[in-house]
């Protein structure tokens, strides 16, 4: 392989670090209020809103349910209007953000659904707000779970940062496309593959790792 | 003192009044709804233990949040130190929340903070700066028993040791009043008994009145002055924790006093019990005595009076809201006149008694 190829898989795997970094971070920071908001918004919760409840639900459903590639193309227009540009690292990060957001929503609804109503009525019965529930108890108590729904997202980006190469997205996946798959180069496909493969090794056993840490459930010290 | 003597606390004593509340529980769609309170009138006396028993969906827990406003009555009213909680917004409630402590059965502590930072809390909650906190936290964990172990996690401890963090939270604020929502429901007896104590210790200790609620009669017999018996949503019985012990009127008192031990009779006897006699048969009496009663001898007098022919069945000496109570099962000779002499010696030893039936 010459160096030109291992200059190029090297870009490449920075392209798509970069691309998981951002659409993670911002798909994140606003997937995560939507989670919270569903998680705390039904009849009778903490910030009791129904009808909007259903509605979000319905619009996160909506976005789930369409395929990733269908998405990427679909908001062409969008990510022009944004990046100037529809194809690229940069362009990517659009169609790989906007996905990202219903996930990281659902996945954080999840985690904090999954707390004891009883620390919800004991924080309550202590005279804290709704607020102060969110962030001394739900969130706080939720970390080992929103910690391994992060590290969920980010192999999942990973994996749709590969598919956005079929369209030019940059990255590995464009990479093994354009030399693996269109120059004949299995080498070159191989090497991506095994990247990839590096790559959602680490991310997972730091994300177990740092969720094993914030677990205080059951742990004998 | 009988039990019409009881006097429900004055207002002005009342650290908790329930005025005609009521708590009907709206039905979604085809189903009724669902009422589970029923025009309930309670006072709490201040600096009491007073105790809530009833089975499991009699209401009682409905009845206890109505005090801090997490549930709210569709009737009466509910006051705590005279204010009207049903009125009270959302930050009033905040306000009334921080003045009165919960306690929880399942413990509801925070898994992901150190003992320490969940009695720190609620004083988080209120704003209260880091070495305030410190100040009021140290001493608490002393109260329960728990200072050494101040940086550990609740799943490190013990059911009875995450009880007294739960206890320890609750006071943080220094609260008038404490609700107990059968906190010790999930203990075994030995460590129920430690808790129950730890309660007595700080009713006694800080003057915090102390509302709890119970389906376990040996909850109530062991630290509450006062009792309200609870069924199908209304009060069926209340009154001083002695007293209703002792002349229980409404049958499910009598049936879950039934399940004390001591109360209980032997299975084959209680099999073999007949509602009438037929001639032969032996009488099964209890009798239940307290105050001079129980320090004379009874025994020997009562086979004296009565004849030979007495036997003991079941019994047990306790003590109610401490006063000495004793409770014996005996069984003599069904007939006439073994009867008149035991009733004679009954009356004019001011024992009370319950004829259970009729053995052969």
């Amino acid at each position: 392989m010459s160096p030109d190829i291992l200059l190029k898989i090297w870009g490449a795997t920075l392209d798509t670090l970069y691309m998981v970094a951002a659409a993670g971070l911002i798909g994140s920071l606003i997937g995560g209020p939507i989670g919270i908001f569903l998680a705390t918004s039904g009849k009778g919760e903490l910030f009791p809103a129904p009808m909007t409840n259903r509605i979000v639900g319905l619009i996160v459903n909506a976005a789930r349910s369409t395929p990733f590639i269908i998405l990427v193309v679909a908001i062409i227009p969008f990510t022009r209007l944004l990046t100037g540009t529809s194809i690229g690292t940069k362009a990517a990060i659009v169609p790989l953000t906007i996905a990202t957001i219903p996930f990281v929503a659902r996945l954080v609804e999840a985690a904090i659904r999954e707390i004891d109503k009883g620390l919800i009525e004991a924080a309550r019965a202590m005279g804290a707000t709704p607020m102060q529930i969110v962030f001394k108890v739900l969130l706080a108590e939720a970390r080992p779970a929103l910690t391994m729904a992060l590290t969920m997202t980010a192999v999942s980006l990973i994996g749709y940062s590969a598919m956005v190469g079929a369209v030019g997205g940059g990255g590995l996946g464009d990479l093994g496309i354009r030399y693996g798959y269109q120059r004949f180069m299995p080498d070159v496909m191989l090497v991506v593959v095994i990247v990839l493969i590096v790559l959602v090794q680490i991310v997972q056993s730091a994300g177990d790792g740092l969720a094993r840490r914030f677990d205080r459930r059951s742990r004998k010290n | 003192m009988s039990v019409s003597a009881y006097q429900a606390p004055a207002r002005a004593d009342a650290a908790v009044i329930f005025d005609g509340v009521s708590k009907h529980f709206p039905g979604s769609g085809k189903s009724d709804g669902f009422t589970a309170l029923d025009n309930v009138s309670l006072s709490v006396g201040r600096g009491s233990i007073t105790g809530i028993i009833g089975r499991s969906g009699a209401g009682k827990s409905t009845l206890i949040r109505l005090v801090n406003g997490l549930e709210k009555p569709t009737g009466g009213k509910v006051l705590v130190d005279g204010v009207d909680v049903g009125a009270l917004d959302e930050a009033g409630l905040r306000e009334l929340r921080r003045s009165v402590g919960m306690i929880f059965q399942h413990f509801n502590l925070l898994s992901s903070r150190t003992v320490f930072d969940n009695v720190a809390l609620p004083l988080e909650i209120a704003g209260m700066n880091k070495s305030a906190i410190e100040k009021r936290v140290r001493p608490l964990l002393d109260l329960v028993g728990l200072a050494d172990k101040h940086g550990r996690y609740p799943s490190e401890l013990s059911g009875g040791q995450k009880q007294r963090i739960g206890i320890a939270r609750a006071l943080s604020t220094e609260p008038k009043l404490l609700l107990s929502d059968e906190a010790t429901s999930a203990l075994d007896p030995e460590t129920t008994q430690s808790i129950l104590e730890l309660l007595k210790r700080i009713n006694a200790d800080l003057g915090l009145t102390v509302l709890l609620i119970t389906h376990e009669m040996e909850v109530v017999k062991a630290v509450t002055s006062d009792v309200a018996v609870i069924d199908h949503g209304r009060i069926v019985e209340r009154g001083h924790t002695f007293d209703v012990f002792t002349h229980p009127k409404h049958e499910t008192t009598r049936a879950m006093l039934s399940g004390l031990p001591g109360s209980k009779l032997p299975d084959a006897v209680s099999r073999a019990l007949k509602p009438q006699a037929v001639a032969g048969d032996r009488a099964v009496v209890r009798l239940t005595f307290f105050g001079a009663a129980a320090e004379r001898p009874l025994i020997s007098q009562l086979i004296k009076s009565v004849g030979a022919e007495v036997n003991i069945i079941a019994g047990t000496i306790d003590e109610i809201g401490g006063r000495p109570y004793g409770s014996l099962v005996v069984a003599y000779r069904a007939d006439a006149e073994t009867a008149g002499r035991a009733e004679r010696f009954f009356t004019e030893n001011g024992l009370v008694t319950e004829v259970l039936g009729y053995v052969a």
